[in-house]
């Protein structure tokens, strides 16, 4: 095992890069570009907390986004009702996300393939229309955070280097723990469970228990996520959890490669980059063609690129980014 | 005791050291009667070999014994416990070990991998989150004792998908090994087998023999009559005979179901050839 091969060399690169935006924000003043990586930085922790149990566990989520909206909700409400502190604010938002992972897996793992697909959507659905019902909280509109998670002297998250280095931090935090949740004998019993669930019971293990833990640690992740996520917009609406968000979230997970616990952060990487690189691309193309206001239009399109490049991928990549670069799959 | 014996004749057996007794087994689906009324005894250390036609109802019969079908009617007692509404997790951890007739593994796991998790599956609960498990030497050593018990030792770091028929009907076996069971129920461990690795199973089956008790459903009636205790005949899930091997080979009814099989299995390929 060699430690410098193009896969640890592409991590270690992208390490680095979200290490050093901060530092380049600064010389520059551009912090639009820090906003952007510290929203692609929460949304990598979502989309690493989904591979956990379908790239490993083979659990393919299509309501992944209900927990960031549960997460971000959760920091809202307490800040609306005055409640500030992090150090409550924070194991509230994971609490409510462990809750409601338990009760959505407890029901959908008794289900297999498209049925437990389908009833995690039902149920993000759900939390999508109760959030558009709260009235005191914004209902359709959302509402504004004034105030953001206050964590006394520890740190002031206004501070957007000090709130970004925080999302990074919690980032490798959550990967190192994915890596030694799926390296240990609970995540062989998952892995395996995505193999081959009968042979599993057949040699004794109880899979549902297994798979379910596994649903609510996700669950639990991608909570931290969505409380990060509010704190970073200063704002929370139920779009948040509407099913495209979900969506989005496997394609970043598809699109890095499931096999590792690493691709997610690629894939929400590229898919967030891509989403605001495309448009200025196409139209910077089209421009000599088209003139100025075709272009812009023609711009607006730009998830027509989109689209085929994640299809190549699925087609021409099954291990998604990392796998393309590592030739390896899974571990 | 009479009293006892009309009540349930299995609890007489029971005394005398019956580790797997099924008591008026059924099993409907629709209108097919799978398991009909099937009842047996098997004594600690016998290799109970079951025989019959296709479609006889050996596999259900395995399948209710392990665990993933639940019987309409009747009872299976393991080791004197009452096992029948246990799922097959619990039935896996009381010692009771299956194999698959169609290769059921982990594909994308390597062989020692596979055979590691039947031993993790057996020590203790899973609920570590930190530990590396493929290091830890507690999984891995008895799974690559049990590698080398079935001949795959070399194969130990090999993809199972890359494995051929053979090796993974002996890797089959070998997760049934590591699981530590008191009971084998094999179902048809040698289907698919080449001459040679089939003399390879008959002469491991053998060796475990000894060691442990065996229920055998095998096709190979060289292979049952060389190595069953007694054998058990199934036709249309109704127990027809059972008996020791040479009172099986004498048995009429025995004889005229095999041939009637036969006749029709003749008269299906002379169809075929006409059509």
């Amino acid at each position: 095992m060699t430690l410098l091969t193009p896969r640890n060399a592409l991590v270690a690169g992208v390490l680095a890069l979200l290490a050093l935006v901060p530092v380049y924000a600064t010389l520059t003043g551009n912090f639009f570009l820090l906003s952007l990586f510290t929203r692609i930085v929460i949304l990598a922790i979502a989309a690493v907390s989904l591979n956990l149990i379908m790239g490993f566990g083979g659990m393919v989520s299509f309501g992944h986004a209900a927990y960031l909206g549960i997460g971000g909700y959760a920091i809202g409400i307490l800040a609306k009702e005055g409640i500030n502190s992090g150090f409550l604010q924070w194991p509230f938002a994971l609490a409510a996300s462990a809750l409601f992972a338990l009760i959505v897996g407890a029901l959908s793992l008794r289900t297999r393939g498209v049925y437990f697909i389908m009833i995690t959507l039902a149920f993000a659905q759900m939390v999508y229309y109760v959030a558009i019902g709260l009235d005191r909280y914004g209902g359709d509109d959302g509402m504004t955070i004034y105030k953001r998670s206050q964590f006394g002297d520890w740190i002031n998250l206004s501070n957007k280097t000090a709130f970004y280095y925080l999302c990074l931090a919690l980032l490798l935090v959550t990967i190192y723990l994915v890596w030694r949740i799926v390296n240990s004998r609970f995540g062989l019993v998952i892995q395996g469970a995505r193999s081959n669930d009968r042979r599993m019971r057949a040699i004794g293990f109880a899979t549902y228990r297994y798979k379910l833990t596994c649903f609510v640690i996700a669950g639990v992740l991608c909570g931290l996520a969505g409380a990060l996520l509010a704190n970073h917009t200063d704002f929370i609406n139920p779009s948040i959890m509407h099913w495209t968000r979900s969506g989005d979230l496997i394609v970043m997970a598809v699109l890095g490669g499931m096999g590792t616990v690493f691709g997610p952060v690629l894939g929400a990487l590229s898919l967030i980059a891509l989403e605001e690189a495309l448009p200025a691309l196409i139209r910077a193309v089209t421009l000599p063609f088209l003139g100025g206001d075709s272009a812009a239009r023609v711009a607006e399109y730009w998830q027509l690129a989109l689209g085929p490049l994640f299809l190549l991928v699925v087609l021409y990549a099954r291990g998604g980014i990392e796998g393309l670069v590592a030739g390896v799959r899974r571990g | 005791m009479p009293a006892a014996a009309s009540r349930g004749w299995w609890r007489v057996y029971a005394v005398a050291d019956v580790l797997l007794a099924v008591e008026g087994l059924s099993k409907r689906f629709g209108g097919v009667v799978a398991s009909d009324g099937i009842s047996f005894a098997i004594p600690q250390g016998e290799l109970h070999a079951i025989i019959g036609p296709n479609g006889a109802g050996k596999t259900t019969l395995i399948t209710q014994l392990a665990g993933e079908l639940t019987p309409d009617l009747g009872e299976i007692r393991f080791g004197g416990r009452d096992v029948t509404a246990l799922p097959t997790d619990r039935r896996s951890r009381l010692g009771l070990a299956r194999s698959f007739q169609i290769t059921s593994l982990f594909l994308d796991f390597t062989a020692l991998d596979n055979v590691a998790l039947a031993v993790q599956a057996h020590a203790g609960h899973s609920f570590h989150f930190w530990r590396a498990a493929r290091k830890e030497q507690a999984l891995r050593e008895p799974a690559r004792a049990a590698l080398a018990r079935v001949g795959l030792a070399a194969r130990a770091d090999t993809l199972v998908s890359r494995l051929s028929h053979g090796e993974h009907r002996q890797l089959e076996l070998a997760m049934a090994l590591a699981t530590g069971p008191r009971m084998l129920l094999l179902d048809e461990p040698m289907a698919g087998m080449g001459p040679d690795e089939s003399a390879r199973m008959v002469a491991l089956l053998r060796e475990l023999k000894g060691e442990l008790t065996i229920l055998l459903i095998e096709h190979d009636m060289e292979a049952v009559f060389a190595l069953a205790d007694k054998i058990t005949v199934l036709v249309y899930g109704r127990i027809i005979a059972s008996g020791t091997p040479a009172e099986i080979r004498a048995n009429a009814d025995v004889r005229q179901a095999y041939l009637g099989e036969q006749e029709q299995g003749a008269g299906k390929a002379s169809e075929a050839a006409h059509g």
